[in-house]
Order: structure tokens, then sequence, then C-alpha cells
């Protein structure tokens, strides 16, 4: 496909409750001239309801009736804004407690973590909890933006003694790559345009930075691997012998010719051809959805992984895992759950809570009780089938699972998978076999 | 390595693509909601490459509220043949005369007697998945849409129990009687939607393109006139060069004066445009919570 060059980029915004992080979405479509009219009428239209006070641009982001009435977002939130060079996906993740679900899905697909500080207050708890929950979910960029810098009188120090104060807390995080902007959300200082009112910040403005952060490198490019989604069969007599193994590839690279390996069944054969959206190719890329005919007539379904023969990845039923539990129902050790994993459905039995990480102080705890709504921790459970997969901290794609209540179809957790304690035994692979 | 890179349509089909395939995968009775509007006209493209070289796996299902356009009705039929697929077709006229669609006095739209249209449609067909064109940037209620967005036996969508969506994993499982309303174009703003259609040369309805047509001014909008919606009086019928932005039911879809005719030109419209596109559907605009209570009711 001969396009545009424009880039997406997916950023999570976190913040507590006051933080303005409403205000800075907003401000950022206002800004950037991505709110329309019909927007802004509407908006001034509930102002002028509740008594002609000021357009709260929150009220763009926070759509359903319940969040208008509590002046709080329930939801992860998606926006779209664009400028000439990137296109932007906003996962608005609220920042009250109760909600850290809600921050670790809108993590999950984000390649950027937009952290917000009030000046005034520092880095207080709930900004290293969004801290953490971005490290965990393996987000590779933060940008960490200290807001109303108007109500601290523009003050350099300030900023300076809020970037020490965060830095402190940095080992505890796995993120490549930090970014601090002081900024006012409200008055616009530094979002789009640069601050007249703070002349010793030389950085870039925030919209600029989203803009510019390199990103191309995000997609892990090595080992390929493929959970198979589904299988194309045309059954037509022009192509009545013909299997496309359809999927998204989730890591790494694959051409023709290339020897793959299927898991768990441990068969290999060549990859005859590769189609992706814009038709046939020589070689397709992670996260391209392909479909992939194989040189063999091998029996293979939803649920199975193809991989490079080169670095394989694990597969194994025992599994050690972190987890954030998603539902009012806590998690029964014992009971079974399914697991959806890559292209595979399966049962599965937590055995061990492992620890616990307290929320608030970020400690890991262990002699675990109990894991209840938005509680992170680490697991130990087994799988009835085996699971194909890498560590989550390898590969975000091939690392993460949900579990499902079978009983209700509720998702009642998200985890990453960590390499398991377990060396694995290479699995021997047999050629080409029916 | 630039050439492993996607651009940003080239991600957003990828990922139309995998939610598609999900949705064959996971689902007995899936079916594609296909009215022939643009959005309709992308998810036809993205199904044909999600399924190529086979056939479509899944019926395509549309609820004529009888105030289709019809330019719309003769394409949507057209496409539907051209690919070979099945399309299946339910009218609201049908639905209000087994009494399963009751019309409000007053009520000029049919947008609201769709909603149990389709409610029966489902059923009818025992469909325990509908494929739907919807896009989050569409409206604010639809920006915490899921890309599966279950509804319960009563068609019904429950904001705050909406099951978490991680990375590129999709729980699409349901009881008997439920359904899953699937979103692949979530995450495509308008303009991707033009521009996709630009790339792929996708045909459109010729509403969609400026034309010459009678309106009259009412409700701040242009409104066609025809034999459903003759003037009322005192209302001066105009003929202006017009197109539609998005299309809804004839009574109430506004259209735009325009002089784009060729994809170019609206893409330049869509970019210089300070309305949104739902900006000129009155249906919208009866309170600020209009659409999250007709999706509560079951609409798409």
């Amino acid at each position: 496909m001969t396009t545009t060059n424009t880039q997406l980029l997916r950023f999570t915004t976190a913040g507590s409750v006051d933080d303005g992080k409403s205000t800075l979405i907003g401000r950022l479509l206002h800004d950037s001239k991505s709110i329309f009219e019909d927007q802004w009428d509407s908006l001034q239209k509930s102002a002028d309801l509740a008594g002609g006070s000021e357009v709260n641009l929150a009220n763009l982001t926070d759509g359903l009736r319940s969040e208008r009435e509590q002046g709080i977002t329930i939801d992860v939130a998606y926006r779209y804004f664009a400028t000439p060079k990137r296109k932007f996906i906003i996962a608005d993740t609220p920042g009250h407690v109760q909600y850290t679900r809600n921050m670790v899905t809108g993590a999950s697909t984000a390649n950027m973590a937009l952290v917000l500080i009030d000046a005034r207050n520092g880095v207080v708890e709930q900004s290293k909890r969004h801290a953490y929950i971005s490290s965990l979910l393996g987000i590779p960029h933060m940008v960490v933006c200290i807001n109303k810098m108007d109500l601290v009188d523009y003050n350099e120090e300030r900023f300076r003694e809020i970037r020490e104060e965060f830095y402190e807390f940095v080992p505890h995080l796995e993120i490549r790559d930090i970014t601090f902007i002081p900024i006012s959300a409200l008055k616009g200082d530094n979002v789009v345009s640069d601050s007249e009112n703070m002349p010793w910040y030389h950085g870039p403005t925030l919209l600029s930075h989203l803009e510019d952060v390199y990103i191309a490198s995000d997609w892990n490019l090595k080992d390929f691997r493929m959970p198979v989604q589904y299988v194309i069969r045309p059954l037509t007599d022009e192509y009545h012998d013909y299997r496309g193994f359809a999927g998204q590839i989730t890591a790494g690279r694959v051409k023709v010719g290339d020897e793959i390996g299927i898991l768990p069944s441990g068969t290999r054969s060549k990859v005859k051809a590769i189609h992706e959206a814009g038709g046939s190719v020589e070689e397709a890329f992670c996260p391209q959805s392909v479909s992939i005919e194989l040189e063999h007539d091998i029996d293979i379904s939803r649920g199975d992984t193809l991989t490079t023969m080169e670095n394989l990845p694990y597969t194994t039923k025992d599994h050690d895992a972190h987890l954030c539990w998603m539902h009012e129902k806590p998690l029964v050790l014992g009971k079974k759950y399914l697991i959806k994993h890559g292209a595979r459905s399966t049962k599965v039995v937590f055995r061990e809570l492992h620890s616990k990480v307290d929320v608030q102080t970020l400690e890991e705890k262990f002699e675990v009780t109990e894991m209840k709504l938005n509680d992170l921790g680490r697991v130990k459970f087994r799988t009835m089938a085996p699971l194909v997969y890498d560590a989550y901290k390898k590969n975000r794609y091939v690392g993460g699972f949900v579990i499902i209540d079978e009983a209700t179809n509720d998702t009642v957790a998200a985890g990453m998978l960590r390499s398991p304690e377990k060396a694995q035994p290479v699995p021997e692979f047999t050629d080409y076999m029916i | 390595m630039s050439q492993y890179k996607l651009s940003h349509l080239q991600l957003l089909e990828t990922e139309a693509i995998h939610v598609m395939r999900e949705v064959a995968a996971e689902f007995e009775r899936p079916t594609l909601m296909f009215s022939g509007g643009k959005d309709s006209v992308v998810m036809l493209r993205l199904a044909e490459k999600a399924f190529r070289p086979a056939r479509l796996p899944f019926p395509l299902l549309n609820v004529d509220t009888g105030h289709n356009f019809p330019e719309l009705n003769d394409f949507r039929d057209r496409r539907a043949e051209a690919l070979g697929a099945k399309l299946i077709v339910r009218t609201v006229e049908d639905a209000l005369e087994k009494g399963i669609a009751t019309q409000v006095p007053g009520e000029i739209s049919r947008n609201r007697l769709q909603i149990p249209t389709l409610l029966a449609a489902i059923e009818e067909f025992e469909f325990d998945a509908a494929l739907g064109g919807a896009r989050r940037d569409e409206e604010k209620a639809r920006a915490k849409e899921r890309f599966f967005s279950f509804r319960d036996e009563f068609g019904q969508w429950e904001p705050k129990r909406q099951r978490p969506e991680l990375w590129n994993i999709y729980n699409g499982r349901v009881h008997p009687g439920q359904n899953m309303r699937v979103f692949p174009l979530s995450n495509w703003t308008e303009m991707d939607v033009w521009e996709y259609i630009k790339l792929e040369e996708l045909e459109l309805p010729s509403i969609y393109y400026a034309h010459d047509r009678d309106v009259v001014r009412r409700g701040g909008q242009w409104l066609p006139v025809n034999d459903l919606q003759p003037p009322k009086e005192g209302e001066e019928v105009q003929n202006l060069r017009v197109r539609v932005r998005t299309i809804g039911d004839i009574m109430t879809t506004g259209c735009i004066e325009s002089e784009a005719t060729t994809i170019d030109d609206i893409i330049a419209e869509v970019s210089a445009a300070r309305v949104t596109e739902r900006g000129g559907r009155a249906d919208d605009k009866v309170s600020e919570s209009s659409m999250e209570d007709r999706k509560r009711e079951g609409y798409f």
C-alpha cells in the first residue's frame, strides 16, 4: 500500500482527579484545531445551563451521563487528533485509585505514557502508581508534564525539585526514555506553543515532543511469532487445496522460503507464500495481519503458533505472571477460569498467590491471601493446554493474556507472562507430518 | 530499517482485519451490517481482504428504514451482488406492520425505529455477532465503546459493565441469546475513512459527491425535499449544489453545500470542516446524551 507516511502514536494520559488531565486533552484538541464548532457549541450550551460558568473542556471526553453528573471519568475514553506530522490516539484513563483496571487497559496498547503532576503537590502516590503501571505494561516512552506551573509562578526551582523527586523513583521503572516538560494546561503554556512565562525552559513543547519522539523501533522485529487466528479455506475449484493460516504477526519478520516451526505440536515446514492486506509479498513483519501458505499439508488450527526455528518461544503449562485483577469478584484459588492468550483459549487454575504490589507505596508484599479488584500482583498458574510465549518484558504482544470467568463470560483479569522458573526443554520437531 | 514501518492507515487496516478474523473464528453466526454508507464500504473492503481468496464467511445485513436514499439502496444491492455475498434486508415498514416497532406521534425520523427492527433481525437469524462500521471519533458516547461491545438478551449496552480490552486480545464469549456488536473501525477517524477510500479507489453512492438537489432550510440544516418530505408551508424550495457528509434517515440527514465532485475535493473539504460529521444529523441533537440513550437500547 503506498500511502502518506503519517505515523501513528498511541499515548495514554494518567493523572489524578484534579491534575487537569481532561483540560490538557481539551487543550491539545482545541489548540491543534481538532475540536469542531458543534462540539464547542454543545460545550458552551452545557456551560450556559450550568449558570454561565466557564466552558469545561473535560466535557469533551467525559461523554457518559453519569460522568458529567459526577464530574469524573469512569472509563477509558479514546480521543483522536492529528497534526500534519502525526496522527494520535489518546487513551484517556481515570486517575482514581479504584480504576487501576482502566489504566492497565489504556496502557496495554500505548507507545507513550503521559504522566501529569500538579506543580503545587509534587510527586504524589498517584503519579508514582501511573508511572509504575506504565512501566509494568511495557510502555517504551514516558513524558512527565509538570502541570499548573501558573500556580507556582512559573518557578524553575519548583520544576527542578519535582524532576529530582521523580528521578529518585525512576530506578523502580523500566522505561527507556523519560522527558520532563513544565506546562500549564489551563493557560496553554508549553502545550502547543512555547511559553513566554518560562524563558528558562528550552525543551520542546508537549505537542512537538509528541510529534517527534522516535517510535519506529517500538515494535519487536526479532524472532518471528504468529498465533494462527483463522484458517482460510476457499473450498472452490480454483483454490481446491488452498489453506491460508491467517493471523497478526506478534513479533519479528517472516520471508517466503523461511523454515518455520509450529508449536505446540512440534512440526515444521517452509513458507510458500505470504499474503498481506495489499497483496502477496516476499516478506512480512510485526504487526501486519497476514495469511501464510506453507509447503506442506500440516494440520494446523486456531491457537497454534508459527515461529522462527532460530529462537524458540517457551512451550509450557506452568506459568508465572504479573496479574491485574479487574473484577468485583476476587480471584479464587483452585477454580477453573479460561485464559485467552494469542488465539488460544484454554482452561486455567491459579495455584499460588506469590506477591502483591501495594499500589500506594509500590512495595511488594508477600504472604498474600487474596487478589481483588484493582490488585496488582504475581501469581503462579497451570493451563490445560500449553501456552507458547515469550516473556512479556521481551515482547508485549506475545506475553500478554486475559482471564475470563466461564460462568459470566466477564473478563476478570489481565496478565503479563514472565519467563518460566524451570528451564525449558528444547522441543523436538518432526518433519512435515500430517 | 525504514522498510519495516507501517503508516497509520496500514496500522488501522491491520488492526481491523485482525478483528474481523477474530469474529469469524470465535462466533457461530456473525453478520456484517452493510448499508452502503461510506464506513460500511470500507468495512466491506476490509472483509474482502481479511478472507480472500475465500468468500466472506458471513452474510450482509441491512435495516432499511424505508427512508433510505434510493441511491444508497441501489448501490447496496449492486455491491453485494458483485461480491457474491448474501444480503439480508429487513425493513422498518415490516417491523411497524408486525408491531415490533411502534411510531411515537410526531416522530419524523425512523432512526429510533431501526433499533427494534435490528434486534428482531438478530433474533430471527440467531446472529451472535454483528460487525458494524461505527467509529469512536463520531460521538463522545462512542469514545468509550469497545471493539467487542457486549449486548445482553435485550440488545442493551451497559457502559459500566464493558469488558476490558488489552493488546489485541478480545473476549468474544456470549451465552445463547446474547450477542456482540463488533466495531473494527473503532480507531479510525472520518479523515482516515476518506483517505482509505481514496487509496483503495472505492466506489461510493453518488450522493456523497456534489449534485443538484431540491432542499429546504429547516432547523439550521438543508434537508432534501422528496415525496416523503414535502416542503412545509412558507418554506422555500431551493435547488442547490449539495452533498451528504454522513448518511442517515433521508428525513433528517442534512446536506451541505458543496462543489466537491472528486475524492480529493472531499478530503480537502473534510480537512477544512469546522463541524463534526454527525453535526448534520438532527437525531443526535435531541439531548447531550441522545447517542448514549439509543446505544443503551440497542442502537449500533
